[in-house]
């Protein structure tokens, strides 16, 4: 015991101080989310130009989209290049229950949800088994499998898609054809729920889990982690979400057909805000959508139709520079800033 | 921690029967292709001691540690726990049954703390993470690495890692600890505080089986010794008996300690 009195004269008592600190660290995080989101919310108050409320809207999307990625991708460490199939699955479940059978995109998006949780679990079960970048690789063909089938699937429309019929503005059935804030608000309310719900699981055993899985499988099964188990509960968290996303989108265009909505585009959209912004962090997705989104509707717009893929060498370059020069993302910036600030 | 899920984190539903052995191997063999890495291993280890794993390079003392821990299952034969059989039970299971190890090479989780390695293996036998925590603290209190609990794990010097090896596995709660070379590469002083440490584990009333290449940490800490020699048992029984044992002195430690 002497060593131990050595390094702790008081006993008892740090171990109290650290589980105090700990508490009071993660209230203050989420005071800090309620501060963010508030400031958030105020932003339509400012911006009223349709085509910048446009790419608020798509901004905040990518980055609920590239939080539900970071759960399975950056606390989990399974990366995946295929999600672009939940968020296409949540599209389609939802359009086709609208469109065929009216039920509400709100309902719509729970059954999408629950499709993609159940499809991840599928294709995690024969996945999982694989490691590093061979997981990748599946993914990403499973993904595309997927965009050839729905392609000649003629119940949803094929190629050709399906159109949301035309009806008045209305929160039920999530159409606003001429003031877009309530898109706003609600991938505002979406990337609340996928923040809470990545902080809360952060703090959880699911958390460390997944961590544990991603730093070293092997130890973590000898120290009780069923790693098997551990990766489908991240896929089948992170696919629903991705598929509530996918269902919003389908609202909030109106028209989708497979290119629209299972490209591999979408997949990478999912993965490099995280990328940028920093893997397995709480605010990287944000960040890193908040830099890559305007940024894509700039080069879109500057370009044109011909400037296609201009966007995707310029996200090669991002991705590469933050990998040389900030490895842990761009939120390390911040957390080194605080380091100083706190020293000083 | 309420009631309900402190019956969840009780280790076993039944209490142990402290007469018999807590670990029976018989006949255990183990091949990778050609090569036998085990073979005809049978021993028991009493509950409440320390045990000595000795042999040289390549005897098959850290296969046989991957055993015992689930992480592999042996090609024949049979591992019984507090007399279940677990031969067929993976490492979770087995951990969750009170089976624990250390890796000889250390496997922290690079990119945690020192707290949430610890907090890994007590959420084990917590649910909650308040609960988790409060367990990891104290382990960390009890094996001295306390005031690095905010560390992150890339960052501790190798000695550190070792200790928050053991650690970590101290905290899934176990009553069999296998420890795989934790003293390897430890000044003196370090070693010593290892050996303490080792003692105060066992007086916890947890049963260690070590692997250990340093006969001089070994032999006075170790209340038997088992000797290994390519794959087989060369050797059991008190260490002051196996160190003189002819066969071990040949194969093992060399002409050089036979006037010992």
């Amino acid at each position: 015991m002497t060593d131990a009195a050595i390094a702790v004269p008081a006993g008892r008592v740090p171990a109290a101080g650290a589980l105090q600190a700990h508490a009071a660290q993660r209230r203050r995080q989420l005071v800090v989310a309620a501060i963010a989101l508030a400031l958030m919310a105020a932003v339509p108050l400012v911006v009223g130009d349709a085509y910048l409320r446009n790419i608020l809207i798509l901004t905040l999307m990518y980055a609920a989209l590239a939080q539900a990625w970071n759960i399975l991708g950056g606390y989990c460490g399974q990366i995946s290049l295929g999600h672009a199939l939940y968020f296409g699955a949540g599209a389609y479940t939802t359009s086709v229950l609208f469109v065929h059978f009216g039920v509400l995109p709100w309902f719509g998006m729970v059954a999408g949800a629950l499709l993609a949780a159940v499809m991840a679990l599928l294709l995690g079960w024969l996945c999982f088994r694989l490691k590093g970048h061979y997981f990748a690789i599946a993914t990403l063909v499973i993904a595309e499998i997927g965009l050839l089938l729905v392609h000649n699937w003629d119940y949803v429309g094929a190629a050709m898609g399906i159109q949301w019929p035309l009806g008045p503005d209305s929160w039920a059935t999530l159409q606003f054809a001429r003031n877009k804030a309530p898109y706003f608000y609600f991938v505002l309310g979406l990337f609340a729920l996928t923040w809470l719900i990545t902080f809360w699981v952060e703090g959880s055993r699911w958390g460390y889990w997944w961590r544990a899985v991603k730093d070293n499988p092997e130890a973590s099964e000898s120290l009780g982690v069923t790693v098997f188990r551990s990766k489908m509960a991240a896929a089948a968290l992170s696919a629903s979400l991705t598929a509530v996303g996918g269902g919003f989108y389908a609202a909030f265009v109106a028209y989708i057909d497979p290119d629209s909505v299972m490209h591999f585009r979408f997949s990478l959209l999912m993965v490099l805000p995280v990328v940028l912004g920093g893997i397995g962090t709480l605010w990287g997705p944000l960040l890193g959508a908040v830099i890559l989104i305007p940024l894509t509707e700039a080069i879109r717009s500057y370009m044109g139709g011909s400037g296609t893929g201009t966007d995707l060498i310029v996200y090669g370059a991002l991705v590469m520079g933050v990998a040389v020069l900030k490895p842990e993302g761009l939120i390390g910036l911040f957390s080194g800033w605080r380091r100083k600030a706190g020293a000083a | 921690m309420n009631p309900a899920s402190a019956m969840q984190s009780s280790p076993a539903p039944t209490a142990p029967d402290t007469s018999r052995p807590i670990l029976q191997l018989t006949d255990i063999w183990q091949r990778f292709g050609g090569l036998v890495a085990n073979a005809e291993v049978t021993f028991d280890v009493p509950r409440g001691q320390i045990l000595g794993l000795i042999g040289p390079n390549g005897a098959g003392k850290s296969t046989l540690f991957g055993i015992i821990a689930g992480a592999r299952a042996p090609v024949q034969g049979q591992v019984v726990f507090e007399g279940r059989d677990v031969t067929r039970l993976d490492a979770p299971a087995r951990c969750t049954l009170g089976i624990a190890r250390t890796y000889q090479v250390p496997r922290s989780f690079d990119s945690m703390s020192v707290l949430d390695n610890v907090m890994v293996g007590s959420f084990s036998r917590h649910t909650r993470a308040a609960a988790a925590r409060e367990a990891a603290l104290e382990v960390l209190d009890f094996t001295g690495l306390i005031g690095r609990a905010a560390a992150s794990a890339g960052d501790l010097t190798p000695p550190e890692k070792r200790r928050l090896e053991v650690a970590r596995a101290l905290a899934t709660e176990p009553r069999l600890l296998l420890l795989d070379e934790v003293m390897t590469g430890l000044t003196p002083s370090e070693a010593r505080k290892g050996v303490e440490l080792i003692r105060r584990i066992r007086d916890r009333g947890i049963t260690v089986i070590m692997v250990e290449h340093v006969m001089e940490i070994v032999m006075p800490l170790v209340d038997r010794a088992i000797v290994l020699n390519l794959g087989r048992v060369l050797s059991q029984g008190a260490p002051h008996d196996v160190v003189r044992d002819p066969a071990v002195v040949a194969a093992y430690l060399g002409d050089r300690h036979r006037a010992a």
